[in-house]
């Protein structure tokens, strides 16, 4: 079981940090270091008491109480799930990253309509050569992965053509880490 | 054929029910047809290993029987991918097929069927 950790840090020449502590683009929420252990020691174990992850931080577990409420309130924890691994079910499904190129004036419109399916699990809009939209898309099989494409993304206004890669092996699978993060911070 | 008929397949219909084009599984190729005239049209310019994809699968012959509604081409098609032809010979019978269709509805005195 994992955090879902909002989106909301600059990394790179953006990012303020000061002393010890983490500035957050547009929203004036500072996290210190202590916060950022909180949300690396929930990262590995979402399951884990206050009281483990204060023994770990040598604070008390109402200081780990408070600061995870607060996070949660300032949505930087946006909520906490469970990952499976859907290759030891029997759960039968096609995995494809769908690369959607679009006519610039229409890119947002067509991401945004892409977002609001449920086959859709990511999507992000990119500037390369030309503007593009990728899309992780779940099917149950390649025929519904293509009947989605085909009945419901390229008749989308704005579609310019349409590529499409099926996941054969998954090689890694990981979430941004708070703990690679705070490293390159020298938190 | 009557009049109605021939304008029923002829007509352009929206572009939810246009036909697309890809090339396999997911990949578009950005040519798309409305009506009859313009899925003749593309027959010609799109990319062989799309009308290769969509004659195998069948699509060519359901859109036009279920959204043309010409339950005729639909059949001429058929025996199209019957033939088993492919490449650019498949191309040349599908837009003959396809073009002489149009020509027919479009000029009921030409080519009988």
């Amino acid at each position: 079981m994992s955090p879902t950790v909002n989106d909301k840090f600059t990394v790179g020449s953006k990012t303020e940090c000061d002393g010890n502590s983490l500035k957050l683009k547009n929203e004036e929420v500072r996290l210190d270091r202590a916060d950022l252990e909180i949300l690396h020691a929930l990262q590995e174990d979402s399951r884990q008491t206050y009281t483990a992850i204060g023994k770990r931080l040598k604070v008390s577990h109402s200081t780990v109480y408070d600061r995870v409420k607060k996070m949660e309130e300032e949505k930087i924890i946006k909520g906490y799930t469970v990952l499976v691994d859907f290759d030891k079910t029997r759960v039968r499904n096609v995995l494809a990253v769908v690369t959607v190129y679009t006519d610039p004036k229409e890119t947002e419109k067509v991401a945004e309509k892409l977002a609001e399916s449920c086959k859709v699990l990511e999507a992000y809009t990119s500037l390369s050569d030309e503007l593009v939209i990728m899309a992780k898309v779940w099917a149950a099989s390649q025929e519904e992965l293509h009947e989605f494409i085909a009945n419901w993304v390229a008749p989308l206004q704005g579609v310019l053509r349409i590529r499409t890669s099926i996941i054969t092996k998954k090689m890694k699978e990981t979430y941004f880490s708070i703990e690679n993060y705070s490293k390159r911070l020298h938190l | 054929m009557t009049f109605e008929n021939s304008s029923r397949i002829l007509r352009i219909v929206p572009r939810e029910k246009a036909f697309y084009f890809f090339t396999s599984i997911g990949n578009y190729t950005g040519s798309n047809a409305v009506s009859l005239k313009e899925f003749m049209e593309r027959i010609n310019a799109v990319n062989v290993k799309s009308l290769e994809f969509h004659l195998s699968r069948g699509d060519f012959e359901k859109w036009t029987a279920e959204v043309l509604e010409d339950k005729w081409l639909a059949n001429e098609i058929s025996r199209i991918l019957r033939s088993g032809l492919t490449g650019e010979a498949l191309r040349n019978q599908l837009y003959l097929t396809v073009s002489r269709r149009f020509k027919r509805l479009t000029n009921p005195s030409s080519t009988r069927f």
